[in-house]
């Protein structure tokens, strides 16, 4: 097996595995901070501007994790140095 | 698959380059300048005014109501720096709507100029408010020790502000892409409704992130009583 195919392969996977797990840390914790939220509305329903907005500032804070990892895996498959140089390599000869 | 819109040419001459994200970065620029130039040509203070001039106080007041309720205490002066950042991200991701658009803050360039605003902006109104000495002695805040840690997070909030925005806006154009290619009818629009919902949101939170540093900031000394837990009885 050469090199291209191994990067190829270590790419591939590596682009996959990481955004299947890396979304499931932040999609637990979304879904802990808006039960959270909506049990403090029900609590406290005159805070519900101040509650609302740090909620989606949390929220975005939280979907921030899951956004660097589909960034990672978005470079792994679409602008992936390792495979250009052996792209390009492969060109050459 | 473009992977943003920097890679879109339209001009080049030798170094320089033109290419989609300056090139309707400088669109957004001019609708947004020169709209605003005719709106408020006849301004009136009466009751009796243009439905544009009420749609940009509606804005504008909004705009630093929110401000002030994330704890800054004059919204005049923030207004300028932090409205600029919502209107602009906000009308570039809105106008994904129209065909042959591709959002400039689907590209990782602008988003870091932006993020590297706010990284310009937060010290210089920590300074202005608070002095030098004063403002460099927070990052030793609770201790010494800390101020590594503080450094690397305020790195850490500048390079999150940008790719938080690059991935949310270049995620939604490329689901669009794919999602084009696969089914073609129907759920690509569902799509394009939620990317214009997510792009509004980041619009949002970019500012508010970006009014909460600046408030983290200025805030200073004061004493912790300051707090708004006023109870309007």
């Amino acid at each position: 097996m050469d090199n291209a195919t191994l990067i190829a392969i270590a790419s591939i996977v590596t682009a996959g595995l990481t955004i299947a797990l890396g979304s499931i840390g932040p999609a637990l914790g979304e879904g802990r901070a808006v039960a959270t939220a909506l049990s403090s509305l029900a609590q406290q329903p005159d805070a519900a501007t101040t509650i609302t907005r740090t909620l989606f500032v949390g929220l975005a804070m939280i979907e921030s994790i899951a956004i660097y990892c589909f960034v990672v895996s978005m470079i792994l498959i679409f602008a992936n140095p390792f495979w250009t140089h052996f792209v390009a390599e492969a060109a050459g000869k | 698959m473009r992977l943003s819109p920097d890679e879109m040419i339209f001009w080049r001459d030798g170094f320089f380059k033109l290419n989609a994200t300056i090139v309707y970065t400088w669109a957004l620029m001019l609708a947004l300048t020169v709209g605003s130039m005719l709106v408020t040509r006849n301004l009136s203070l009466g009751l009796t005014r243009s439905r544009w001039q009420n749609l940009l106080e509606i804005i504008v007041t909004g705009i630093a109501k929110q401000i002030e309720d994330v704890g800054l205490r004059h919204p005049k002066k923030y207004l300028g720096f932090l409205g600029t950042l919502f209107l602009f991200v906000a009308s570039a991701n809105l106008c994904t709507i129209i065909p042959g658009y591709d959002p400039p803050t689907g590209s990782l360039s602008t988003t870091a100029a932006l993020a590297l605003c706010v990284f310009v902006a937060v010290p210089l109104f920590g300074i202005e408010e608070q002095g030098l000495g004063e403002y460099l002695k927070t990052y030793t805040e609770p201790t010494i020790i800390m101020l590594p840690f503080n450094i690397i997070s305020e790195l850490s909030c500048t390079l999150a502000l940008a790719v938080r925005l690059f991935g949310n806006m270049m995620s939604g154009a490329m689901i669009l892409a794919i999602l084009l290619t696969i089914t073609p009818f129907i759920f690509p629009i569902v799509m394009s409704a939620l990317g214009l919902l997510t792009g509004m949101v980041q619009a949002y939170i970019f500012t508010i992130l970006a009014a909460v540093y600046i408030a983290a900031a200025t805030r200073g000394r004061e004493p912790r009583g300051e707090a708004d837990t006023t109870i309007d009885a």
